[in-house]
């Protein structure tokens, strides 16, 4: 084939990652930080860990996912932490488990600190250039099979940047399209220049590609916009940070109000009339679309029962007077949207700065990939992000930093980092990713975690950051500390069951000001912080001998004693959960060679390669006698090499 | 592979002689110490491996049989765990009861081949033996799966499609406030679980109730009675079903086409298959078609074969005689009272079966049948597959659970404990349920919540 531009060779690295948004950053700032050579491409140095639609991070689950990412060494609570302008713990009144932090950020200061953090890691550097191929050697492995090998990459420009590992990070930059109406733009989010010509490449080395959609609302002149119609929504008081690391007092600043509003009528009449010039109507986008995080007129046209839908009217940073509609992202024509926004209270006389659109990009079907986010076809390409056909910063940022980690660990030739459903929020969402058909854009949700009893956003530190240690990602210091909080807390939790509380009059008075009932016997603290209406810090006054212990360590204290019961409960279906997962699965086993297993079961195992039993046993269309199956030639199989040897 | 304990009646389940109730794991001790009253005090806990022990097994204050209890403790019993065997007087009830009683202490019901599979992976079996272990393991999970399906009946499945549905909806509401706390509120929502929460556990006790009596899972032998129009069905189904000793249960609430008849014949039970016409129009053959035909001979243990010995043979009944020839079957030669057009000899020659000659209508021959029939199934030559009942007692097991879990959530509301505590045991309850079912869960929550409940930036 002739070559149009001469190419040439650039550079050496170790590792490539394309993309610079939430995923590519943590990805390249893991691996320069575990001191590998990393490079990382973006198609605007400016865009760097953009935010492309919600001026927010956290939420239901989301904010768990931070945590986590924190705890493994990761750099989005920390940045989130630097420029946050308002800040949520979601769920107060609810169990512990759904405590969620969310916090509106400065989407110019976001982007800005992130670089920042970028531009002063040593063993980084940032690359504008548009990546339009990836290349690869094919070398045998040791059981005679092929398999391709990353090599490098090459840019739109010819330069070919030589590698040993790529972390795929393009967001939804891929063959991207925006659509507004029947206006179609052939960009990336906010007018980016989209990136042409992975895909082919991709789709040339055997990787299955999918196209997905999802859309953004307006923004709007905050100038424009008459509050007094509108609900305040402050902040809290107390703002927690995101980070494990931030001083709490660093992050009590002057927070800035949302403000709610609500469609009406005839809202949702504008929107009917003009159903057919909506491109998801119209037919004319191809993607498939998230139904957690529908389109105005797609909730206007399910749930038309409904005679109002909330919408909050948030602010995207401090040096902006541009806010963003959230709840009404739309596809409709430009006339329409201005029609349809006007009809909100408060919203009479809006200016639109920035048009809602919808975006389609290519992306992949994450079967391809090992929980490992490595790809089970081309040994040294990783991804991580909306590319994994995920959604949300935080499920993008999350797979970026496993993606990165798995990347550098391979290098290094270290254990892979694979967290699996009973360990993390991340492994919950990967686990879904690779096992699981995926057939929408994926978000996390709380429901998805069977064990989210156990991974609260207030003990991300206590089960992952030994982790993150042992990685090179968490210093010694934040590793002692944890070790030192996991004995605070243990004999804490010791010494208040062995604290006898009598039924005397300070006792009585005490449980009567909170309403509850009076003792008739003795019993002990622990008795007493488990009722409801009672807990740790208001027993203080009847419990004489209690030390002095840092605010985090008796939050667990309290939360591991109040909610024992189900905690218990929890930790025994992950013993049951452990051991199918325990089971390891070869990466090269052979599914042939097993005698008995259904077709549909074979064709299944074969296409996922599932890393274990747990993983083969989630997989739909493999039945538990399929697994058993399994289970009993592995064992043979274990035998039989155990006497040859 | 687990360590849990495991229970299943180790023989086939017929009313004759010694049953085994077999128990392996590593509570298999100490679950039987909790039902186990020995002769002479002791506890089997404190006993040497492999010794036998006379004794009673009990419920609470119930005595259910007299018993040797075999102990063999691991590695040198069949499955290398802890293992007990209880030997009860055969008969299908008390098999059953004490089954149940092992459950209700602790163990739970094996799944089909398990026994053989932990067997297999302790090491046990010989390695050549792993494909035929794989054998086992297959076969009885389809056997399995077709009879916990296919015996289901309709209105129990269909009820308890309704009661997950019911659980599913509550999950969804709780998991969308959840995820999105601002659009959409939880105030005032306990009260209203309580009482929708109240009302699934009387639907699943009612289910419980049923199952006791038989009506979830049809245990017995199902047998089919074939025979061309006019022939003498009708006649012979009333006879068994009319007189006194017969039970009749047609199940209400069904639409299906087919009705079953429980005959108790002096202690072993036959479901006798009856499709929509054969009482009205002894049209059998033709109306339901051979093909249908086929697929309940195929179902069936035992083929009633009734001729009309006062016609000659035909096609239809060349058709049915193929059909029976490697089915259990007894040919009945009917109308013998009339003179006889068609011999024992005319079908020796196409079917080589049972033939007793009978008069419906006088009603003479009727005591070798019951005879003949009894005969089979002591001999072993009839038998109805074990695993139904088994079957049963897994429902069952999973009605109790799903039981266990809503009454947590009436106590979780009770305790003022966080929405969130709610739906962990909804969840299992809705698991549980779907056991029964054949049902998992993979992606229903989540298309719940998109489909019912609006949420989303």
């Amino acid at each position: 084939m002739e070559e149009k531009k001469i190419p040439y060779v650039e550079e050496e690295y170790d590792v490539v990652v394309v993309g610079a948004g939430h995923a590519g950053c943590e990805a390249a700032l893991a691996c320069a930080r575990l001191g590998l050579e990393t490079i990382i491409f973006t198609v605007s140095v400016d865009s760097i860990a953009m935010m492309p639609c919600n001026p927010n991070i956290g939420g239901s689950s989301k904010g768990h996912l931070v945590r986590e990412i924190d705890a493994l060494g990761g750099e989005m609570g920390k940045n989130i932490d630097k420029t946050f302008i308002q800040s949520k713990m979601l769920n107060k009144s609810k169990g512990p488990a759904v405590h969620s932090l969310r916090a509106q950020a400065d989407k110019m200061n976001y982007s800005m600190e992130m670089r920042k953090t970028l531009q002063n890691t040593d063993h980084l550097t940032i690359r504008q250039a548009e990546v339009s191929e990836i290349i690869t050697e094919t070398t045998a492995l040791e059981n005679g099979k092929e398999i391709q090998k990353m090599t490098g990459v090459k840019t739109f420009s010819g330069a070919v940047y030589h590698c040993k590992a790529v972390v795929l990070c393009t967001g939804t930059y891929l063959c991207a399209r925006c659509l507004t109406g029947e206006m179609i733009t052939y960009t990336g989010p906010n007018g980016l220049q989209a990136a042409n010509h992975l895909t082919d490449s991709l789709k040339e080395h055997g990787i299955e590609m999918f196209r997905f959609k999802t859309g953004t609302p307006a923004r709007i002149d905050k100038r424009s916009v008459d509050f007094s119609k509108m609900q305040e929504q402050k902040g809290d008081e107390r703002v927690v940070p995101f980070s494990f690391t931030t001083n709490p007092e660093d992050v009590q600043i002057d927070q800035v109000s949302c403000w709610l509003t609500y469609t009406n009528e005839k809202t949702h009449e504008i929107i009917r009339n003009n159903l057919d010039r909506s491109p998801i109507y119209a037919g004319i986008i191809e993607g498939t679309g998230p139904r957690y995080c529908p389109s105005i007129e797609d909730k206007v046209v399910k749930f038309a029962d409904k005679d109002r839908h909330q919408i909050f009217i948030e602010p995207e940073g401090i040096n902006t007077n541009e806010m963003y509609v959230g709840g009404m992202s739309s596809s409709l024509p430009e006339d329409v949207q201005h029609e349809m926004y006007r009809t909100l209270p408060g919203l009479e006389h809006v200016k639109i700065v920035r048009n809602a659109y919808a975006i389609e990009y290519d992306c992949i079907n994450p079967n391809q990939l090992y929980a490992t986010l490595e790809f089970k076809n081309i040994k040294g390409l990783f991804s991580g992000g909306q590319f994994n056909g995920s959604s949300g910063y935080e499920e993008a940022a999350c797979q970026g930093l496993v993606a990165g980690i798995n990347a550098a660990m391979s290098i290094l030739g270290k254990e892979p980092l694979i967290l699996d459903r009973s360990e993390a929020y991340i492994g919950v969402l990967i686990d879904d990713l690779v096992t699981k058909e995926n057939h929408e854009p994926y978000r996390m949700m709380t429901s998805r975690a069977e064990y989210r009893l156990l991974l609260r956003q207030d003990n991300a530190d206590l089960r992952l950051s030994k982790k993150g240690y042992e990685i090179g990602l968490i210093s010694q210091e934040r590793y002692d500390w944890i070790c030192q909080k996991e004995v605070l807390i243990q004999n804490e939790i010791e010494r208040v069951a062995g604290v006898k509380i009598g039924a005397n009059k300070e006792v009585q008075a005490l449980l009567e000001s909170y309403g509850s009932i009076p003792l008739n016997t003795g019993t002990t603290l622990t008795e007493l912080i488990r009722r409801p209406e009672l807990d740790y810090e208001k027993l203080a006054p009847i419990d004489k001998e209690r030390p002095e212990l840092p605010y985090d360590v008796v939050e667990q204290v309290n939360i591991n004693i109040k909610y024992d019961g189900y905690i218990v409960r929890q930790i025994k279906q992950v013993e049951h959960y452990k051991k199918l997962e325990n089971k390891k699965i070869a990466e090269d086993f052979d599914y042939d060679e097993v005698p008995s297993l259904r077709i549909e079961a074979r064709q299944k195992l074969k296409l996922y390669r599932p890393l274990s039993i747990g993983q083969a046993s989630r997989i739909s269309g493999v039945s538990p006698a399929d697994i058993s199956v399994l289970l009993v030639y592995m064992e043979q199989m274990k035998y039989h090499k155990g006497n040859i040897k | 592979m687990g360590t849990d304990t495991i229970a299943a009646i180790a023989t086939a389940m017929t009313s004759s002689g010694i049953g085994i109730v077999r128990i392996s794991g590593d509570e298999a001790v100490s679950i039987t110490d909790r039902i186990f009253e020995m002769k002479n005090q002791k506890k089997l806990e404190d006993m040497p491996t492999h010794t036998i022990h006379y004794g009673h097994i009990h419920d609470g204050d119930e005595v259910i049989d007299e018993v040797m209890v075999v102990l063999m403790r691991g590695p040198k019993s069949y499955t290398r765990e802890d293992t007990v065997e209880i030997d009860c007087h055969g008969g299908v009830y008390v098999m059953k009861r004490i089954l149940e009683t092992v459950i209700k202490y602790g163990a739970r019901p094996a799944e089909p081949g398990e026994f053989t599979k932990r067997a297999f992976l302790n090491g046990r079996i010989d390695l050549s033996q792993a494909e035929s272990v794989i054998d086992v393991i297959n076969s009885k999970n389809e056997f399995a799966l077709k009879s916990s399906l296919s015996q289901l009946s309709g209105s129990v499945s269909e009820k308890i499609k309704e009661i997950r549905g019911n659980v599913l909806h509550e999950i969804a509401f709780i998991e969308s406030a959840l995820d999105d706390p601002e659009h959409i509120s939880l105030d005032g929502y306990p009260e209203k679980l309580s009482g929708i929460v109240s009302d699934v556990i009387k639907k699943i006790d009612k289910l419980l109730a049923n199952s006791d009596n038989g009506k979830m899972l049809k245990e017995g032998i199902s047998t089919v009675i074939v025979g061309k129009p006019n022939a003498g069905k009708s006649s012979l189904l009333n006879f068994l079903v009319g007189e006194e000793k017969a039970i009749v249960t047609d199940i209400a609430g069904t639409t299906r086409d087919v009705l079953e008849e429980q005959i108790n014949l002096n202690g072993i039970l036959l479901n006798i298959i009856d499709t929509a016409g054969i009482r009205d129009t002894e049209d059998v053959v033709e109306k339901i078609g051979v093909e249908r035909a086929k697929k309940y001979l195929n179902n069936a243990d035992l083929v009633i074969y009734v001729v009309d010995t006062s016609t000659a043979l035909d096609e239809n009944d060349h058709e049915i005689m193929e059909l029976l020839k490697d089915r259990h079957a007894i040919v009945l030669l009917n109308k013998s009272d009339l003179s006889p057009v068609t011999t024992v000899e005319d079908i020796r020659k196409h079917l080589d079966k049972k033939m007793i000659s009978i008069s419906a209508k006088e009603q003479t021959g009727m005591d070798d049948l019951e005879e003949t029939i009894k005969e089979m199934f002591f001999s072993g030559e009839v038998t109805f597959n074990d695993e139904v009942y088994i079957t049963n007692i897994r429902h069952k097991t999973s009605l109790q659970e799903a039981l266990r879990s809503l009454h947590l959530v009436l106590q979780s509301i009770a305790d003022d404990m966080p929405e969130d505590f709610y739906s962990i045991d909804l969840m299992n309850a809705y698991e549980e349920l779907g056991n029964i079912i054949g049902e998992s869960v993979e992606d229903d929550l989540v298309n719940e919540i998109f489909s019912k409940f609006c949420m989303g930036k």
